[in-house]
């Protein structure tokens, strides 16, 4: 069989073998319900508890603080509903930037539908939002910050560190959240130290299966649940907790913790670009130079020719990328991402994703590069004049 | 008393001494329609065709609904031929409108009973059998009224080998059996046109075999995966589709490298029914089908068509050329095909697409655009690397 290379690991991660183990256990053997008050429920809740422990020990929080979601969507409508509907009291005001995932977009839209008042941060052409401009878009009613670790198309990384730092010197301190799911296993990230308040992982993003993630809720930020039942999860998301997902997200984190070296992607990226401008040198790359982006992230256009007919020609030959802007054959339909780092239409177009995984090897960055080329080198001649 | 479906067929009066050949092969339809239904039975009787066994699976009536050849049907109960057996029924089924339409039992609803007899012998005469049945609902059921003239329901009564009764008359698909009409080459593209060309020429008794051009990697893996979905909506109209997946990239690329692109559109629409025809002559088919439209698009010109039709020496149908694009959509709501055909997979690529199209094409010039192509070639290799798929519903 052919050798496929999978490069879209920004959309989802194949789960790891050690993970799937762990996950077909607790399916077929430890399959309790953690509430029963039977052995059976005991060890699905001691389970439970470990699986926590080991996402809180990662981040560096108390696992009281770790709420199990269904996945990264969830954790942020979640954070920000949540959030608003339990201080719409003491204001009606959120502050995110354009460049946010879609789960968090939305989100916001709903809640202007619903009366509040969104900002919208800009980004620089790196696509990185500027603390100074959190700084004055805070007002006196501003209840929530949400803006994201690293951006999911270009791979940008927003300095958390310093607009934490900046909102706690705030008099009304408004809740911070931030989605770091796609920097969750690849980025530091230390909510405490940081003033993250909120903070939204998932686990199909890092080779745990798809349908579990977890909100991070720091002690005494008041969330307003989005669904009622039994009580699980401390009353904050009622539900029969999914075992094998939570146990596969635990497994996958001990994994990261405990076997992976952290500079790997970076060097992995390092060779990829290396190769890639080489051999293809009027590609252009969209975002954030690769040494300062997100390790796992590279968003690179090949202007004339379509994104999503370099995808295909690509799957074709074992390849497997993401494009930047989804079927844009629609004029006006460009990635919001793109479009924010005022990213030129027919460079937006031709713009494909490669994401890497730790299980991505070296010589796969070699090969992807030579696919690459041969692709570029064979629709060049169909670029519309 | 048992739940049944009484099936009515219309022109196919009209065969004289073929008409046998038709009830057959309708009856075969039926059948076939109604496969995934455990344990239905369909029979033939004088000028209908009865489906027993039905039980409580609403579906059923949707699948029959989408029979060509069937003009109207009814949702009926099945007794004795007893007079007794005949009020309870028209009972139940009278009760069951109502409830249908929310009748309050204050209102006043007005109903008719109207009775036929092909069975002579039954002890009451059409007219005695519909007041002795009316009386009883009279008697049963509080609110109701008899009006001749223009009632909100009708219960019929037919005493046949044994007696039905229903309330409801639901039009059929009409049209005639598809494979009594020969066969032809639908040209599918997975937009909202084609599929209804392909469903009103089937309609006609018609057995279509779909071609479909993919052009990996400028259209997607998913593009060719709806037009398998089209095919499988057409198919509960059509009974199974082989679809024939030509590549078309390398056409599309010996165009465009070597011939003007204003004419790219109407070459390639060239090719297009050229490799049709090839298929056809060799899947024994006597026509071609197209979605165009008259004046739709720039491809579509009375000109262009002119140009396109000029590829090819068979047939083409057109049965959409004199339709606006609005009665086209209504069209294909109808028939279940637009929810699939408007999702955004098709035309993802314009590489190909000139920007700016020739509207009215000289014929001569089209000719000789042509020839910058190695056209029998490319036919030929485009036919040995068909895909083929046998799609049913």
């Amino acid at each position: 069989m052919r050798h496929e290379i999978y490069l879209d690991n920004a959309a989802t991660t194949p789960v790891h073998p050690d993970v799937a183990q762990a996950v077909m256990e607790c399916m077929l053997h430890d399959f309790g319900n953690p509430s029963s008050l039977h052995r059976m429920g005991l060890r699905a809740e001691k389970k439970l508890k470990e699986a926590r422990e080991r996402i809180a020990s990662a981040l560096g929080v108390d696992p009281e603080g770790v709420f199990f979601t269904s996945g990264g969507t969830e954790a942020n409508n979640l954070a920000i509903i949540g959030t608003a509907l339990a201080r719409k009291r003491e204001g009606r005001h959120c502050i995110t930037t354009q460049v946010e995932h879609p789960s968090v977009l939305n989100t916001f839209k709903y809640l202007e539908k619903e009366g509040w008042e969104v900002t919208y941060l800009p980004v620089n052409r790196d696509g990185v939002v500027s603390p100074d401009d959190v700084r004055r878009a805070i007002r006196p009613d501003t209840v929530l910050v949400s803006i994201m670790h690293v951006n999911n198309e270009i791979g940008s990384i927003q300095p958390i560190q310093e607009i934490g730092r900046l909102l706690k010197a705030q008099g009304n301190s408004p809740v911070f959240h931030v989605d770091a799911v796609q920097s969750f296993g690849k980025l530091d990230i230390k909510p405490v130290q940081w003033g993250i308040d909120l903070l939204s992982i998932s686990g199909h993003k890092i080779h745990a299966p798809k349908g579990i993630g977890a909100l991070y809720i720091r002690k005494g930020v008041k969330i307003h649940p989005l669904q009622w039942g039994g009580g699980q999860e401390k009353g904050v998301r009622s539900g029969t907790e999914n075992m094998p997902g939570i146990v596969g997200f635990g497994e996958a984190v001990r994994w990261l913790e405990e076997e992976v070296d952290r500079g790997y992607l970076y060097r992995l990226k390092g060779i990829l670009v290396a190769e890639l401008t080489e051999r293809v040198p009027w590609a252009v790359i969209n975002g954030p130079p690769p040494e300062e982006g997100a390790p796992h992230i590279l968003s690179v256009s090949f202007p004339g020719i379509r994104g999503e007919v370099m995808l295909h020609a690509l799957e074709e030959r074992g390849v497997y990328v993401g494009t930047g802007s989804a079927c844009s054959s629609r004029r006006g339909h460009m990635s919001h991402v793109l479009e924010a780092i005022d990213t030129k239409k027919d460079v937006a177009q031709g713009a494909i994703r490669l994401s890497l995984s730790y299980l991505n090897t070296e010589d796969e960055m070699r090969q992807a590069a030579r696919i690459i080329e041969q692709c570029v080198k064979e629709l060049e001649g169909f670029v519309r004049r | 008393m048992e739940r049944v479906a009484l099936l009515r067929y219309g022109e196919i009066h009209l065969k004289g001494l073929n008409r046998p050949y038709f009830e057959r092969a309708l009856y075969n339809n039926i059948v076939k329609a109604l496969e995934p239904y455990e344990g239905i039975t369909v029979r033939k009787a004088e000028g209908r065709y009865y489906v027993e066994n039905i039980g409580d699976d609403p579906r059923v009536f949707d699948s029959i609904a989408k029979v060509f050849g069937i003009i109207s049907f009814s949702p009926a109960l099945k007794v004795e031929k007893d007079v007794a057996a005949i009020q309870k029924a028209a009972e139940v089924l009278l009760r069951e409108a109502m409830e249908a339409q929310a009748a309050t039992q204050k209102e006043t609803f007005t109903f008719k009973v109207e009775s036929r007899r092909s069975d002579k012998s039954f002890y009451l005469n059409s007219m005695e059998l519909s007041r002795k049945v009316g009386g009883y609902l009279l008697r049963r059921i509080p609110n109701l009224k008899v009006d001749v003239h223009n009632p909100m329901m009708t219960v019929n009564v037919e005493v046949r080998e044994w007696a039905y009764v229903y309330c409801q008359i639901i039009p059929g698909a009409g049209g005639m059996p598809v494979g009594t009409n020969g066969k032809a080459v639908l040209l599918l593209s997975g937009g909202i046109d084609s599929p209804v060309a392909g469903w009103m020429i089937a309609k006609r008794g018609v057995e279509i075999t779909a071609v479909h051009y993919h052009s990996f990697p400028y259209t997607s893996e998913r593009s060719k995966e709806k037009v398998i979905d089209l095919c499988r909506i057409l198919s509960q109209y059509c009974g199974e589709i082989k679809l024939l997946v030509v590549p078309f990239t390398r056409i599309q690329q010996e165009l465009y490298q070597k011939c003007p692109h204003n004419m790219l559109t109407i070459l390639m629409r060239r090719f297009m029914m050229r490799i049709a025809e090839v298929v056809a002559h060799k899947e024994d088919a006597k026509a071609l089908v197209t979605g165009e439209s008259l004046g739709q698009v720039a491809s579509q010109t009375i000109e262009s068509l002119c140009a396109t039709n000029d590829a090819v020496s068979m047939p083409v149908f057109r049965p959409l050329i004199g339709m606006d694009k609005i009665e086209i959509m209504d069209l294909a709501r109808r028939i279940g095909t637009y929810e699939t055909s408007i999702l955004p997979y098709e035309d993802c690529c314009t590489v190909f697409v000139p920007k700016h199209p020739v509207t009215r094409p000289k014929l001569e010039k089209v000719r000789e655009a042509e020839k910058l192509v190695e056209g029998d070639k490319l036919i030929e290799e485009a036919v040995a690397n068909i895909e083929v798929l046998n799609i049913k519903g």
